[in-house]
């Protein structure tokens, strides 16, 4: 439990220092390092750092969004389509992020298994 | 099998990035799109406003006050500082639409969509866009006030773009995955060449080719005659044209009958209903003894609008209006002498010319009885995801061979060639810097003296006491009958031998009637000694604006209001009375008696809550296809014979052959079609009622403001409550209508009262973005803030100060 916490952790602070620099693929990139360093077992390899990033951006766009009301998340979740609703948009735009995350992370896994042996 | 797995999940890993990064038909890249650092998350707001901006290449402090409705006020010390900062804004708030439109207008549109657009890219090649663009700049580098600020305004524009970063860019770049590039001089040659092809690219010269070769010399002028049995001019009949002295070119003898076209298709038309009202009253007509003035564009009703509302002053000038991203200065507007606004003067600028070539290889044409050399120009269209394809078109004295068998011809040794007014070039820009810039009368015929197209009634005001009007554009002075058909492109008799001297062009002022309009009428009656013949012209919005002045002795603002917003449906008034005597109606059941009753009862105003004007939207379109429906049945490239004289026809020749239904063993007569056509409208109606509810016509014209990328429902606006037609003065069709509305005052300082449908930020995700629209359709206004010093910033919600960069 306690290795799950320090891998969400630490995904999550290495996503949002990332994100200062790199382009949407900071959370690809977080996913795998953390794994890389702080790696997990089973399931948890993918779901923690899916987690992670989900709560990240879903946040993050939640704060940029609500600001403004919701206008132009309303737009786009016509546009994608999502029924116009703003929050199915945040819930897919939480799930894009972590299922990236969660694969970058399972890369890493593989990576950390193959230099150990 | 350990590697297997590896390798397993480092292909999926690429598989997610590739996935997520890259653009899959219309759908976004989603990982890009959707990243809250770098995706569309970013754009969810409004514009900063309040914060001091360092601008590359400024002289001095430039100060933006912007209004309640984000409308920026410029104060700068000098024009150039001016023009700099009116790029720099524009970008800021309209970036997407302002690159986007030159690459329409230059066809470069597959280089962001792909090969789809392909087609559409060749067609604006061959239609010279590019060529035009390239010689426009020619003419404008020959004045080096009008270069030195186009260059102001490209290094504003280029200011904001180098300070973006991706997560910067307006939606619609992350939405196609693009980038903008740098502003170059050339685009705001090519934006006016867009401006051009809207507005005086409309020609039918081989449809109506076809037609008299169809239908012979007699039966083609009843059906398409030069000018109609009513004509109510822009420039008012009985004009003294003595002034006009010069020899007329004369018609070649013994014209050689003229064959139908070998294309079935041509180049896309710009949009029929594009249009426009204008109309000053003089001090005496006016209620306060100041002329008035005012103006409507009628264009495709998009977002981001096509107008950007600002206020441009230096310590020598103070403007204000309606500006067009991409152009310099005010467009429609006024400052503190004089009031301008525009609208479309059609003319016939476009002709076509049959080519012969030697042989295959194209190199040689005929003209004047010897071979001469033909030069190429090679298109390079960048595809995205594809190989860059390059089109070699054959140009001529005359122009452009657009039509070869490269496209849409089939024969290697001939084309038809464009000649085009647009390909000439002109330097119209300064047109719109030297009236921003206007004190009187004389200034602005000095500023229109060199404007050539697209071909413009340009009406004035001034706080002086004069109105005026002015037909201005470059026209070629033609022989009678010239252009209206393909012309022989070996002849020289067929070039174009002159053109009309400027100071001949049509025009009018302070005529003793008190008032001048516009609305894309006749512009002349036939006394006028230079050629003009019937090119589309409007009949009925002229009208009633003429009849509206004549009506009364004083008008005020709210007159003024009424009138652009009036909906009074002529067209209908003309031809239903006669149906209603003349219609057979023992038998039509009850329900379709009870439709004819709704009509009947009409007074002609198409507001929202009526069905009549649903009705009669209905009927009228079945009942025009319906009589030309020989026109369906042709495979040549024909064009229906316009409405007005569709009407009369109706309504003089009701036993024409061509009322006759082809499809029917019966001889229909005009009487036969009002009834089929009406039981078919009762029927479309009664569908829909069902369907959809009530059919009053502001929901059964629905009309919508549709986003410039094929109006992308997200970002567009819909069912919007505005009655009116395309022929009623507020000519709001389904997607057309007023894009500006503009009233102005010739107080001291001027007066002004304007409404756009759209907003003044491009940002979808703004609240400025659609704001106007609401209130544009029901017919208000906002009353303009023209600040007559950059201190007095009562109405101001926020200041930007733009300083040179240290």
């Amino acid at each position: 439990m306690k290795k799950n916490l320090i891998n969400f952790i630490v995904t999550l602070i290495i996503a949002v220092i990332l994100s200062q620099f790199l382009p949407w693929w900071h959370v690809m990139a977080a996913g795998f390092i953390s794994a890389v360093f702080f790696s997990l077992n089973r399931a948890a390899v993918f779901y923690i750092p899916f987690l992670a990033i989900f709560i990240y951006w879903t946040i993050y766009a939640f704060w940029l969004s609500q600001a403004n009301d919701f206008i132009l998340a309303k737009k786009i979740a016509v546009l994608l389509p999502l029924g116009g609703s703003w929050f199915v948009l945040l819930l897919v735009t939480g799930c894009i992020g972590g299922i990236a995350a969660g694969v970058a992370a399972l890369l890493g896994k593989q990576c950390r298994n193959l230099v150990k042996r | 099998m350990k590697y297997f797995k590896s390798l397993l999940t480092l292909a999926l890993t690429l598989a997610v990035f590739i996935g997520l990064n890259g653009k899959f038909g219309s759908t976004p890249p989603m990982g890009k799109f959707l990243s809250p650092n770098q995706g569309f998350w970013q754009n969810e707001q409004d514009e900063n406003l309040s914060s001091t901006v360092q601008i590359d290449g400024l002289e001095d402090e430039v100060t933006v006050h912007y209004d309640e409705h984000l409308i920026p006020h410029v104060f700068a010390q000098n024009n150039a500082d001016l023009y700099r900062a009116q790029g720099f804004l524009t970008a800021k708030h309209r970036l997407w639409q302002l690159e986007f439109q030159t690459f329409a207008a230059g066809g470069r549109l597959a280089e962001i969509f792909g090969e789809q657009a392909l087609d559409y890219d060749r067609q604006e090649r061959r239609r010279g866009m590019d060529f035009g663009a390239e010689n426009a700049l020619q003419k404008m580098k020959e004045d080096p006030e009008t270069l030195s600020y186009i260059e102001a305004y490209r290094d504003g524009v280029n200011s904001y773009i180098n300070q973006l970063k991706p997560k910067d860019y307006p939606v619609e770049y992350k939405l196609l995955d693009y980038a903008p590039e740098p502003w170059s001089i050339k685009k705001t040659a090519l934006l006016l060449m867009y401006m051009t092809k809207m507005l005086a690219g409309r020609e039918s010269d081989l449809e109506q080719t076809n037609a008299l070769a169809k239908f012979g010399k007699e039966r083609y002028d009843l059906l398409y005659p030069d000018f109609y049995d009513v004509n109510d001019p822009v420039i008012p009949k009985k004009t003294d044209w003595s002034f006009i002295d010069i020899e007329m070119p004369e018609a070649p003898e013994n014209e050689s009958s003229i064959d139908s076209i070998s294309l079935t298709e041509t180049i896309d038309k710009p949009h029929a209903q594009n249009g426009s009202n204008n109309w000053a009253v003089s001090g005496e007509k006016s209620y306060s003894g100041h002329p008035i003035l005012a103006n409507d564009p009628h264009l495709g009703l998009n977002l981001p609008a096509i107008w950007f509302v600002m206020q441009l002053a230096t310590p020598e000038h103070n403007s204000y209006g309606a500006t067009l991203p991409g152009a310099l200065g005010i467009i429609s507007g006024y400052n503190n002498h004089i009031s301008w606004g525009e609208t479309n003067a059609t003319r016939d600028v476009i002709d076509w010319y049959k080519i012969e070539f030697k042989d295959d290889t194209r190199k040689e044409y005929k003209h004047d009885g010897q071979w001469k050399k033909t030069t190429q120009r090679i298109e390079e269209i960048k595809i995205r995801n594809k190989e860059t394809l390059y089109d070699t078109i054959i140009y001529t004295h005359h122009g452009p061979v657009t039509y070869d068998h490269n496209f849409k011809g089939d024969n290697a040794k001939s084309g038809y060639a464009m000649q085009w007014v647009g390909h000439i070039g002109g330097n119209n820009q300064r047109t719109f810097l030297k009236l921003n810039e206007g004190k009187n009368y004389d200034d602005y015929l000095d500023a229109l003296k060199s404007y050539t197209a697209p071909a413009q009634n340009f009406v004035f005001a001034s706080t002086e006491g004069d109105i005026a009007l002015w037909i201005q554009g470059k026209f070629p002075n033609k022989w009678e009958g010239q252009g209206k058909f393909l012309l022989d492109g070996s002849n020289p008799k067929h070039d174009w031998q002159s053109f009309i001297p400027q100071e001949f062009n049509a025009h009018t002022k302070n005529p003793e009637r008190g008032f001048v309009s516009s609305a894309n009428q006749h512009p002349v009656d036939a006394s006028y000694p230079f050629y003009v013949y019937n090119d589309g012209y409007e009949t009925y919005r002229n009208r009633v604006i003429n009849d509206f002045f004549r009506a009364k002795d004083q008008f005020d603002i709210q007159d003024f209001k009424n009138l652009q917003n009036n909906n009074y449906n002529l067209k209908a008034s003309e031809l239903l009375p006669y149906i209603f005597d003349n219609m057979e109606t023992s038998t039509l059941t009850n329900d379709e008696t009870e439709i004819l009753n709704t009509i009947k009862t009409w007074d002609f105003y198409s507001e929202i809550d009526q069905l009549a004007p649903s009705i009669w939207e209905t009927w009228w379109t079945k009942l025009y296809k319906t009589v030309w429906d020989e026109f369906d049945a042709d495979t040549m490239a024909l064009e229906i014979p316009y409405t007005y004289q569709t009407i009369y026809m109706l309504k003089n020749h009701p036993k024409d052959e061509l009322m006759d239904i082809l499809s029917t063993p019966e001889k229909e007569t005009a009487k036969d079609l009002f009834l089929i056509t009406f039981k078919e409208t009762a029927k479309e109606l009664t569908e829909w009622r069902a369907e959809h509810g009530n059919y009053n016509w502001g929901a059964y014209k629905a009309t919508f403001v549709g986003h410039l990328l094929q109006a992308l429902p997200a970002f567009s606006r819909f069912d919007l409550h505005i009655g009116g037609d395309y022929n009623t003065v507020n000519a709001a069709a389904k997607n057309h209508g007023p894009s500006w509305r503009m009233i102005v005052e010739m107080t001291s300082p001027p007066t002004g009262y304007g409404i756009y449908p759209g907003g003044q930020s491009g940002n979808p995700g703004s609240k400025y973005y659609d704001n106007f629209i609401d209130r544009w359709a029901v017919g208000e206004y906002m009353d303009l803030l023209f600040m007559q010093s950059e201190k007095d910033t009562e109405q101001i919600i926020a200041s930007q100060t733009l300083t040179p960069k240290q």
